[in-house]
């Protein structure tokens, strides 16, 4: 297997990488205690009180609960849609199928000012005025594949004979899905649902053309950005940001931790599952 | 796995399509109809105003009075360019979409809303405050056709050549210092088409054989002078700065010794301790902003009374400190300089008349020129395509 | 097959009534089929592809410059204003496509060996510190981070104020190609990690431990055994570092310098001028590159390690 010296290498790249990921971040950090409006180095002064300027500012909490709002309802569209879309693929074969993963994959793979102007042409043409409906619409298009894959993924890592077993045992469609496949499925969803709610809440080029006059948290950072007078806000934001969504990820990740999508453990035992099944088909 | 027919997967196409048209005529709403005629008097308030505005524009410092006084409760876009302000006005059937009822567009747009029929006259008589406007900014072309006032003027600033004290000496006395190799890799100027109005301004002295007499109204072969003076020019730039606090960043942080700039720039480096001063060399270029009133506002008397309120001495001088610009409205000095000693004076209010003569102020360019029926000239997609040659 | 009439007939109504349905379904596949995608593919196709499409065909058309309005004139005056040696967009097509391949090259040596540490050889605590601290950069705001490198790489900026510091000279990065690559690379990283940890985390330690047992050192297996197993992944990941570098104008308008004119920055400024049909027309480049190299990553199996 690895040697001794390929695995200190390894170590230490690792953490080197690491290190690069978060020095800026580090850096934001700083800043957020910086007294100058302008972002000089090295920081001369230091204060706390862009921490209150920002508490007390209604816009900065607003397009903050207005984004978690957003992402959460994209999020819900995503693994609603994700989930019908992948059982769908992956239980059945038909003609097309392959398309639509291509299809689903396009809104992240191609450039989001592509996906901002189409839609806002598409809003346009159907006379849709623009809304928080439309940003979460938006998001929805990149979100969906996210959960999608996931889904998929795991889908092709359960056997079918799993939901043959428990109907033949006499469960209908619906207990089918709540004790068989939704333990097989959640830590899929829970995957698919962190990255996509990461992706819509942190989203502004798409944002930007099909939003109205709400202001999103990025659009919110983007005009305080052009605007340039409290600079330091926007600091405090992005370190509040990451202070508090530490604790989901932590916890998210304790869920995934026991079965499958961490867990090198977990991997054998799916591994095992599927050389010992029959093929269903 | 089972196998699902070819026709089957049909009916699931057909199936969607239709229930995706459903959704969709679900969700339509009707346009708003657009109003016709020039709006002659201020009714009561509708309840609500919709702006689209340069950040600041309706800053809560003196929004919230209004709103209290009107009931005109106001929800705003920001924008970040010309562009942005333009494509946001124009969108959902233009007009401003039937959302809009106000915009804050800058002289390089306003002509572009005119003529796209997304912003519509009004009678300049209902703004009180207008025969007081410094008169250059009364009627000016960028927002006046054929008499009929698109809006109102409302504050406006000139391009100034900022400098670092302590890197840039002598003191520069004009424009000559940024198209100069001396101080190579340490200059920035607008990332900006309207740019080009500047460089034509400079050839306009330096090279008169090239018959440029309006900076805005450039024939091909002038245009085409002009982005190979800018194409000269670029080896000399270390960047094209695109937002306020951009330049202000790379003066900062030393990248940059020399830009073309706008007095708000300035001022906050001097705020921050920073060994920076401007000049405006006379002639030079300025931006001039209009609140225009949106085809298919749908709450006019509101907007109309913005466009009064914001234009009282007053509410102009709080504007201006917030923003960092200067006033139409000259009543406005007394004010400047109750909220800061001097402030009239930084922003070049109390300047003589001759002074704003000298500014030539942003305004779109059409193929129309001005100064000769021989000849026409490049509209802005050419100007945009032109800098595009600058930049790319 | 399973649900006899025994069943259907006992039992409270609901549960009948639900038993029914599901054995219509099972019956009947191809309901089943119907009523799972129906949902997801018609909001797609009407919303997503209907206004790609709509997009495409306004790249056949002109703008009244005068009055902004669109007109249905069908014309290649677009594309071949694109393709003309004597404009610059040809030379910003091939900028944008040499810094994407770049970044996508970078990232995928960096993300390599990290998601192999953290998906074989890292301890079940360290590897859940690791996949956090990927994970977490994804949430602070991209804008922000970019203003974090704008203040790294200036020049009176974090990494000279630390070369000075112990003795070296200014390095000139800001406001250049290599600024914005490195902005690029830093945002899209834990885009590139996660697919890339996915598809080693899966492939059994049984492979390694037989191809050592078949006297292969630790190189060899990688190359053979790994990679290839890997492949999936790293292609997945690639895929987020190309395109998102290919459409991107932020990030170049922000850090980037004088010779930093990317695709995206030319259709924001085309759309901002409202010239919508040359926007669609230069956004058609990066359509096109996308559409192909999706077409190979699914011939690499990419799609299933997204």
């Amino acid at each position: 297997m690895e040697t001794r010296s390929m695995r200190i290498s390894l170590a230490i790249w690792s953490a080197l990488v690491i290190a690069f990921l978060w020095i800026p971040l580090v850096i934001i950090g700083l800043y957020a205690f910086n007294k100058s409006n302008i972002q000089g180095w090295p920081i001369s002064s230091w204060t706390l009180h862009w921490f209150s300027v920002t508490w007390h500012n209604p816009e900065a909490r607003a397009a903050f609960w207005l984004s978690v709002k957003v992402a959460l309802v994209t999020t819900g569209i995503a693994l609603v849609l994700g989930t019908m879309a992948a059982a769908a693929v992956a239980r059945f074969r038909f003609f097309g199928r392959d398309t639509i993963s291509f299809l689903l994959v396009l809104p992240l793979a191609l450039p989001g000012i592509i996906t901002g102007t189409a839609l806002l042409r598409f809003f346009d043409f159907a006379n849709i005025r623009v809304s928080i409906w439309t940003i979460v619409i938006g998001h929805a298009t990149f979100c969906v594949v996210v959960v999608y894959n996931n889904v998929v993924a795991r889908l092709r890592r359960t056997s079918p004979s799993l939901i043959e077993a428990s109907q033949d045992l006499g469960a209908d469609g619906w207990q089918t899905f709540r004790f068989v496949l939704w333990p097989v499925l959640s830590t899929a969803l829970v995957a698919g649902g962190l990255l996509a709610f990461a992706l819509s809440f942190d989203e502004v080029i798409v944002t930007y053309f099909t939003a109205g006059a709400q202001e999103t948290l990025p659009i919110f950072i983007l005009d305080n950005i052009e605007r340039g007078d409290q600079l330091p806000v926007v600091n405090v934001v992005a370190f509040f940001v990451i202070a508090v969504t530490a604790i989901p990820v932590i916890l998210a990740q304790r869920v995934m931790r026991d079965t499958g999508v961490i867990g090198r453990g977990a991997a054998q035992v799916t591994e095992a599952v599927e050389a010992a099944e029959i093929p269903a088909v | 796995m089972s196998r699902i027919r070819k026709r089957h997967a049909l009916a699931v196409v057909v199936l969607a399509a239709a229930v995706g048209a459903l959704v969709v005529s679900a969700a339509r709403i009707q346009a708003g109809n657009a109003a016709t005629g020039v709006v002659t008097k201020i009714g009561k308030g509708e309840g609500r105003l919709n702006l689209v505005e340069w950040p600041y524009y309706s800053d809560k410092s003196f929004a919230k009075p209004f709103e209290r006084q009107t009931g005109c409760i106001i929800h705003r876009k920001d924008a970040g360019t010309s562009g942005d302000m333009f494509s946001a006005m124009h969108a959902n059937g233009g007009g401003g979409g039937g959302q809009w009822d106000l915009v804050s567009a800058s002289g390089d747009a306003s002509l572009r809303l005119i003529y796209a029929h997304d912003v519509k006259p009004i009678d300049i008589h209902l703004i009180p405050s207008w025969k007081d406007f410094i008169p250059v900014f009364k009627s000016p072309a960028h927002n006046t056709v054929n008499g009929q006032h698109y809006g109102v003027s409302v504050q406006w600033g000139p391009n100034t050549l900022i400098y670092n004290t302590k890197k840039v000496k002598p003191a520069p006395a004009n424009w000559n210092l940024i198209y100069s190799k001396k101080y190579k890799g340490h200059v920035t100027i607008p990332n900006n088409p309207i740019q080009i109005a500047d460089a034509a301004l400079y050839l306009m002295k330096k090279k008169p054989s090239l018959g440029i007499k309006d900076p805005y109204e450039l024939t091909q072969a002038q245009l085409t002078a002009t982005v190979n003076l800018l194409k000269q020019q670029k080896p000399v730039l270390k960047r094209f700065w695109n937002y306020a606090p951009d330049e202000i960043t790379s003066f900062k942080n030393g990248d940059v010794w020399l830009g073309a700039g706008w007095p708000y720039q300035t001022l906050q480096l001097q705020a921050n301790k920073f060994p920076a001063k401007e000049i405006v060399p006379v002639p030079t270029t300025g931006w001039a902003d209009t609140w225009m009133l949106a085809s298919k506002a749908p709450h006019p008397n509101c907007a109309l009374m913005w466009m009064k309120y914001v234009t009282t001495p007053k509410v102009e001088a709080r504007q201006a400190y917030v923003f960092g610009e200067t006033p139409v409205n000259p009543k406005a000095c007394p004010y400047m300089n109750k909220i800061q000693k001097g402030l009239c004076n930084d922003y070049h209010l109390n300047e003589p008349g001759s002074y704003f003569k000298q500014i030539k102020f942003w305004k779109t360019p059409i193929p129309q020129c001005g100064w000769t029926k021989k000849q026409s000239c490049m509209d802005y997609n050419a100007w945009v395509q032109a800098w595009a040659q600058v930049t790319g | 097959m399973a649900i006899d009439a025994e069943a259907l007939s006992a039992g409270p109504p609901l549960r009948r009534a639900r038993l029914s349905l599901s054995g219509l379904l099972w019956r009947r596949p191809w309901l089943k089929a119907l009523a799972l995608l129906t949902p997801p593919l018609a909001a797609f196709l009407i919303v997503y592809i209907g206004s790609l499409v709509a997009l495409f065909v306004a790249s056949f058309w002109t703008i009244n410059s005068f009055t902004a309005t669109l007109e249905h004139t069908w014309t290649l005056a677009n594309y071949r204003l694109i393709f003309s040696s004597a404009q610059p967009y040809l030379h910003v097509a091939g900028l944008t496509l040499k810094v994407a391949a770049l970044v996508t090259l970078v990232d995928i040596v960096l993300a390599l060996p990290l998601a192999y540490f953290m998906a074989r050889l890292a301890s079940r605590r360290t590897r859940a510190l690791l996949f956090v601290m990927v994970l977490l950069p994804l949430w602070s705001s991209y804008l922000v981070r970019i203003y974090a490198w704008q203040e790294i790489l200036a020049h009176d900026g974090v990494i000279n104020w630390a070369l000075n510091g112990i003795g070296l000279p200014d390095t000139n990065l800001a406001y250049s190609n290599w600024a914005v690559g490195i902005v690029f690379a830093y945002v899209w990283l834990p885009f590139v990690v996660l697919p890339v940890y996915a598809a080693l985390e899966r492939i059994p330690s049984s492979y390694l431990e037989a191809s050592a047992d078949l006297g292969a050192r630790s190189f060899k297996t990688l190359r053979s055994v790994i990679l290839p197993l890997a492949l999936p992944g790293i292609v997945a990941g690639s895929i987020f570092a190309f395109s998102l570098t290919l459409g991107d104008y932020i990030t170049p308008l922000l850090v980037g310098g004088t010779h930093s004119d990317f695709i995206g920055i030319e259709v924001y400024r085309s759309i901002g001028s409202s010239n919508v049909p040359f926007a669609a027309a230069f956004a058609a480049i990066p359509m096109l590159i996308m559409g192909v190299y999706l077409l190979i990553a699914r011939r690499l199996g990419a799609f299933e390690a997204i």
